[in-house]
């Protein structure tokens, strides 16, 4: 059992996740804290994705609770009891999450300015001056100053995926979700990426939790490595101790089986 | 027979006239049909009301046009104009076509960009209004034409409620003068005089859409 005390920022208390009769999370609990950067790893179906669409709100929870920064995030209170959150709980609070998707999913019907100014705009309320100022500054992070005008048709993948990290960060969120940024990336164009997100770990103190097949990038950048498997944790520890010595035989043949692929 | 020249000349303003009403009808008709086309369609994402506008609008497709016509025109109020309730059931009609259209257009939007929405918090205007819906209806913009010229070929259909359009306004001057070969030529010709064109422009915007 993690700590839930006061100080996790994000706290899964008993969560499990259904689809039909397929049970992607099973009782999960844990813990981050506040500037933690946790890797997810694990097979494919092995729910670290859905824990991460559980906090952007993409999915609910079938059982159990999501607190973040102590306060119910999946439920909301009425009364003395917990019910499930409704929409307008909902957005007041994930507006503190971003999310990078695999598939970049940017608005291809605007530039790449409109992509990054659009809800600095029309959810933060801020003046176009400084939502520009903002989406100037984060494309000069990712390297794309030059492309501010251009449509996400007329990039790469990597140049999309670097404008869609801009375009979460534009929120100034407290919690970075990164859902395999770079799988649909072709081989030669996952190290920018990576770059921009080992930068934006060295000089921001942003809560991130990163699904990925990367293991240099998880070893870099991580301070806690969770270990999937079935829908539960199967192992974590510091990247040194997942990496250099992992105790249990399913992560030892998962992390063969991803070293054999290449990566 | 011989084809009357003069005769023909002498009614092309009232056939004009017809005209002008046809025209009237399609584009009054095609406004109702694109913006309540597009409502419903956003409406059909609604729980249980979607489901009920959905069979008001199955209804609409499967009972015949002038039946509808007719029907409605007799139910509506004398103080009503004939051409009013002929733009407002054409219009209405084939806003369950164009729903149909405009659906399968939101349908065809990528569900990741949704998500990016909701990741951003955009509130459901934006999320319409700036995401889903301009992608959307690009893709569906020759679909969309299709139905305007449909359109305009059904409005004779609106003689049936005494709407002076151009095929009733050929069949009264024709019989008066007893040249219903030249009156209904002239109408045939006039019908083409405004389809091709028509044609030609969704052609273009289908050319210029399709790219992307």
């Amino acid at each position: 059992m993690p700590p839930s005390d006061a100080q996790a920022l994000i706290t899964f208390d008993q969560v499990v996740k259904r689809f039909g009769d397929l049970t992607v999370l099973d009782h999960l609990d844990f813990s981050v804290a506040p500037g933690e950067r946790v890797t997810l790893i694990g097979p494919s179906g092995s729910g670290k994705t859905t824990i991460l669409r559980l906090l952007m709100t993409l999915e609910r929870v079938t059982e159990g609770t999501i607190m973040v920064e102590g306060e119910p995030f999946s439920h909301m209170p009425r009364g003395d009891r917990l019910v499930p959150a409704n929409e307008a709980y909902l957005s007041a609070r994930r507006k503190r999450i971003g999310m990078v998707f695999q598939q970049f999913n940017l608005f291809p019907n605007m530039t790449v300015r409109k992509n990054l100014t659009e809800a600095p705009v029309h959810v933060l309320k801020l003046s176009r001056a400084e939502a520009d100022a903002r989406a100037e500054e984060l494309l000069e992070l990712v390297g794309l100053s030059d492309k501010i005008d251009a449509h996400p048709t007329q990039l790469s993948g990597g140049q999309q995926q670097r404008v869609a990290i801009a375009r979460a960060l534009a929120m100034r969120p407290e919690i970075l979700l990164l859902d395999e940024v770079t799988s649909a990336l072709d081989p030669e164009l996952v190290a920018g990426v990576l770059d921009v997100l080992r930068t934006i770990a060295e000089t921001t103190d942003i809560t991130m939790l990163c699904v990925t097949h990367e293991m240099g990038f998880a070893r870099d950048v991580s301070h806690r490595v969770l270990m999937f498997d079935e829908g539960r944790i199967a192992e974590e520890g510091t990247p040194d101790e997942i990496f250099g010595d992992p105790r249990e035989e399913r992560t030892k043949s998962f992390l063969k089986s991803v070293l054999d692929n290449g990566h | 027979m011989i084809w009357d020249f003069e005769w023909t000349w002498q009614v092309m303003p009232d056939l004009m006239q017809g005209l002008a009403v046809t025209v009237q009808a399609t584009v009054f008709g095609y406004l109702i049909a694109l913006v309540l086309g597009l409502a419903i369609a956003m409406v059909r994402r609604v729980p249980v009301i979607g489901t009920i506008v959905h069979a008001v609008m199955e209804f609409i497709r499967t009972t015949p046009l002038l039946v509808q016509l007719v029907f409605v025109f007799a139910l509506a109020p004398s103080t009503v104009s004939a051409l009013t309730v002929g733009i407002v059931v054409l219009g209405v009609h084939y806003s369950a076509y164009t729903a149909e259209v405009y659906r399968s257009g939101i349908e065809g939007v990528p569900k990741g960009q949704w998500e990016a929405a909701r990741a951003l918090s955009l509130p459901a205007g934006r999320t319409w209004g700036a995401v889903v819906l301009p992608q959307a209806i690009r893709k569906v913009i020759p679909a969309l034409g299709n139905y305007l010229i449909a359109m305009f070929k059904d409005t004779p259909l609106l003689l049936a409620i005494t709407v002076t359009e151009l095929l009733a306004t050929a069949r009264q001057v024709g019989s008066a003068g007893f040249r219903i070969v030249e009156a209904y030529t002239v109408v045939g010709f006039l019908f083409l005089l405004v389809s091709i064109p028509s044609a030609i422009l969704i052609r273009r915007l289908e050319r210029r859409y399709a790219a992307v």
